[in-house]
């Protein structure tokens, strides 16, 4: 079987798509253009046509954005965003899939979250509202060290198929431990045993076969150039990670990275870009000892390209994120550097920059204009496009907020719309 | 230096008095004043400090441009415009900087589920028994946290360490002054009264209703906290005979952990916090409140107190609250990013920003900014100087201290943070944090950082 390609449907989404001429903006472009003051940008069938001082379009509407930022829309992180609605009730959770009581070494990497991807989940509007138009939705370790596959989200709430190619899942270090047999060398084994399965190298039906021919072939689109994210925390074993992606051609993207600050040059060298919590800065657990708030700072000017991201409550607060990237550049990430590890760099990072993650002429129009900073705390999103159209700023949260906002008349606050 | 520590003293006597005095009748044993595990904190001595040019935020609602705050002999000594200062005084610039209260944390598990989060060390829920008064928090809490430190670092001070979510009653929480000690009781806030842990919901009945036992459900709930009390009515009903019984030899009732806390807690001398998210159910407890005569210091997470916050403010119960977290179960489904402002702008409410994290307890203050950056976003208009409270006086308020700290006011404890700018920024850093006058944490001296022993020896190789 060859390469599944996903290609984003541009031209359907372009059906639902707006023109817009956003006027005299801040535009930070999370590209190589930097920052363009005074500068406006033409979107014509959702697309971003035309960046620059005094644009016309006849018959298209314009916003004047009064000098504020504008941003590319911003990466959610990697979460279960369209995956779970209620983290505590299974019911709603589809982020990983469990093999059963006492199996273990096992890997079902054909297991693909995408098909339970739900465009209304009541989370996209919460998070878009907040400046953010894409994620990666994850497929979490359940019983096995590879948790399976998922994919890039844009979320407009839309039926839309995912954009770039799937991206697997592979939780490594103390936190994987029960699924390795109580040890972390054993990740290395199972993991290598897998792969000479992929590889036609162990017979098909044998005893203690880890994959099943679905998971075979899976497996090996992500041994020929399909990108895996390692879940890892420990300087040690980003090294060992590292090395073992090398040597069996795997491209891979380290999220975690606690301690990725001691092994820069070695992530600087192998190219592999880091997704880093700034906001973990304790040694929550063993393999964290070295966690510190300047990690992004560190790895940045070691030369590694850090993407930023939120480690705990990554699906319901993904909103998060901005934080996370105001406390990088509190703690040293240049600030450009810090808009990039929420924009551009995940979109490099996962494959999408052709169509997300800058602000450029040929991507699709999902901008974000701010009321101030777009990585303090103290401001927030005032308009979001997807495709130049412009999102509601509603939410149900706004909405319960505003049926409470005023004093109950006569009638419960249930006939309240 | 003398004279000003039997001020301190007295103050502090005059203040656990008064929170003895409250009692009415003759008391169970194991009261404040007569605490088998008493504090031995000792605020680190220093010479008087005066930061001058600031802007001040007193934290009860005021803001001071270009003044000065003095401090001496661990003592807020005064804050107003060109304070003078004799000899000794270490003086900093203020100027460009902000001036606050220390941060209050009301609910914090530092110490309890502390950092690394080893098996070794989970010692927030005893998960024994769904009511489990008996308990003390402090009694769990490891000193070598290395949380402590890095909320230091955010500019807290104080907090309420309580037992975790986990039974319906889950212990006694204490206030400690976030000074390293090599044991809990040098931490322990002098004079400050226990909080007893309630936790409504999802949380309790979870974990006992997959045992098998009760509670299993929401009604099972509230029946386990009224059999409780009621036990504890008992107990107290045989105090008070024996007490006016003339002390018989003999008729001592046996000292009960468990129902000595529920009596205190009715006897006004133990704060109530109690872990509710849902509106109806923060109701259901006000009025179980009613039919047990205590009072309830504080609902926290509360993420639908926006839906009753009139009810709160006119009972006079604090609402102790994230500025986001959301969702993560069913009772938590309803949260907004307006809750705190809603709270907050009834007249006599009390609203608070807590952490619950050793994450978002280094960053209460950026907390407290995304709350303000909501509420002008609908025309509420939040100042610096308002959602100070929400840090500072009004956790105070919660936790039993207001009267010693909380605010900048002359006679209070010097817990001063001095910041770079304003604290409602993710820019904003802690510069100086002061501890009774103390500097306990200097982000430009390296020897004024202090870390755990656990970080000790960390990563030394070449």
């Amino acid at each position: 079987m060859k390469y599944l390609f996903l290609i984003a449907c541009l031209l359907s989404s372009s059906a639902f798509a707006q023109n817009v001429l956003i006027k005299n903006a801040t535009v930070h472009t999370a590209g190589t253009r930097g920052t363009l003051k005074n500068t406006d940008v033409l979107v014509q069938g959702g697309i971003i046509r035309a960046i620059g001082p005094n644009l016309s379009a006849p018959g298209v509407s314009s916003v004047d954005a009064k000098g504020k930022p504008l941003t590319p829309g911003l990466f959610a992180g990697l979460g279960d965003i369209g995956l779970e609605e209620v983290s505590a009730e299974k019911s709603t959770v589809d982020a990983s899939f469990s093999l059963g009581e006492g199996v273990t070494g096992q890997m079902r990497p054909e297991f693909d979250v995408v098909p339970a991807f739900n465009p209304n989940s009541m989370l996209i509007p919460i998070t878009r509202l907040e400046g953010f138009t894409f994620t990666a939705i994850s497929a979490n370790a359940g019983s096995s060290l590879l948790g399976g596959q998922g994919a890039i989200m844009r979320l407009n709430g839309k039926y839309e198929d995912p954009m770039g190619s799937r991206i697997l899942f592979a939780s490594m270090g103390s936190g994987a431990d029960e699924l390795s047999g109580s040890s972390r060398a054993a990740q290395y084994m199972l993991l290598d045993q897998a792969i000479r399965e992929a590889r036609g190298l162990s017979p098909y039906d044998y005893r203690q076969a880890l994959l099943t021919p679905a998971g075979r072939e899976a497996m090996n689109k992500f041994l020929l150039g399909g990108r895996t994210v390692f879940h890892v925390e420990r300087a040690s074993d980003i090294r060992q990670v590292l090395s073992f992606a090398k040597k069996n051609g795997m491209r891979p993207v380290i999220v975690g990275g606690s301690e990725a600050w001691q092994v820069a040059a070695q992530l600087k060298a192998d190219n592999v870009v880091v997704f880093v919590d700034a906001l973990q800065n304790l040694p929550s657990s063993f393999d964290q000892i070295g966690a510190r708030s300047d990690n992004a700072a560190l790895l940045q000017k070691a030369g590694v390209r850090v993407g930023l991201y939120r480690a705990d409550d990554a699906s319901q607060n993904a909103r998060k994120v901005r934080q996370v990237a105001g406390n990088a550049v509190s703690n040293g990430l240049p600030w450009e550097a810090g808009l990039a590890a929420i924009t551009s760099v995940p979109a490099d990072a996962f494959g999408v920059a052709d169509k997300v993650g800058r602000i450029e002429v040929g991507l699709i129009a999902d901008l974000v204009l701010w009321n101030g900073d777009p990585l303090e705390v103290n401001t927030f999103a005032q308009q979001v496009w997807m495709s130049g159209q412009a999102m509601p700023m509603k939410s149900r949260q706004t909405q319960l907020r505003d049926r409470y906002m005023n004093e109950e008349n006569g009638l419960p606050r249930a006939y309240q719309k | 230096m003398r004279k000003s520590c039997l001020i301190a003293a007295l103050a502090m006597l005059s203040f656990s008095v008064a929170a003895v005095g409250k009692s009415k009748n003759p008391e169970p044993p194991a009261t404040l004043a007569n605490d088998p595990y008493p504090s031995t904190y000792q605020r680190i001595g220093s010479a008087p400090v005066l930061i001058r040019n600031a802007t001040v935020l007193t934290g009860t609602g005021e803001r001071l441009d270009n003044s000065d705050v003095l401090m001496r002999e661990g003592t807020i000594v005064a804050v107003g415009k060109n304070l003078d200062a004799s000899g000794n005084t270490s003086i900093v610039d203020g100027t460009g900087k902000w001036v606050t209260p220390g941060i209050i944390d009301d609910h914090s598990h530092l110490g309890v589920y502390p950092s690394p989060g080893v098996s070794a060390h989970e010692d927030g829920n005893e998960l024994t028994n769904p009511t489990t008064a008996n308990v003390w928090a402090e009694h769990s809490i490891w000193p070598q946290d290395q949380g402590f430190a890095t909320a230091l670092a955010g500019g807290v001070t104080s907090l309420l360490i309580l037992p975790g979510s986990g039974n319906l009653i889950g212990g006694r929480g204490v206030v400690v002054k976030n000074v390293y000690g090599s044991s809990y009781q040098n931490m322990k806030f002098p004079g400050a009264p226990h909080s007893l842990k309630m936790a409504c919901g999802e949380n309790p009945k979870r974990v006992y209703g997959s045992k098998g036992s009760s509670p299993s459900t929401r009604m099972g709930n509230v029946a386990g906290y009224r059999s409780a009390f009621i036990e504890a009515k008992g107990y107290m009903k045989s105090w008070d005979k024996y007490n006016t019984g003339g002390k018989e030899k003999g008729d001592e009732p046996t000292q009960d952990l468990r129902l000595e806390t529920l009596a205190a807690v009715m006897s006004g001398e133990i704060k109530v916090q109690i872990h509710c998210y849902r509106a109806d159910e923060m109701m259901l407890m006000m009025d179980l409140a009613k039919e047990f005569n205590f009072k309830i210091a504080s609902f926290h997470h509360a993420v639908e107190a926006y839906k009753i916050a009139q009810p709160l403010a006119d009972a006079g119960i604090c609402a102790s609250m994230w500025a986001d977290w959301w969702g993560f179960k069913m009772e938590a489904l309803d949260g907004i990013q307006e809750n705190i402002s809603m709270v907050d702008r009834k007249k006599n409410s009390c609203a608070i920003v807590h952490s619950d994290s050793a994450e978002g307890v280094q960053r209460l203050n950026q907390e407290a900014a995304k709350v303000i950056a909501r509420s002008n976003a609908l025309g509420m208009n939040d100042s610096p100087e308002n959602a100070m409270r929400w840090l500072s006086i009004n956790p105070a308020k919660a936790m039993g201290i207001d009267k010693v700290t909380g605010s900048l006011e002359a006679g209070k404890m010097a817990d001063v943070v001095l910041w770079n700018g304003t604290p409602f920024s993710v820019y904003a850093k802690a510069e100086k944090v002061y501890i009774d006058g103390a500097l306990l944490f200097d982000i430009n001296n390296k020897n004024i950082q202090p870390t755990s022993d656990f970080m000790v020896g960390q990563g030394v190789n070449p």
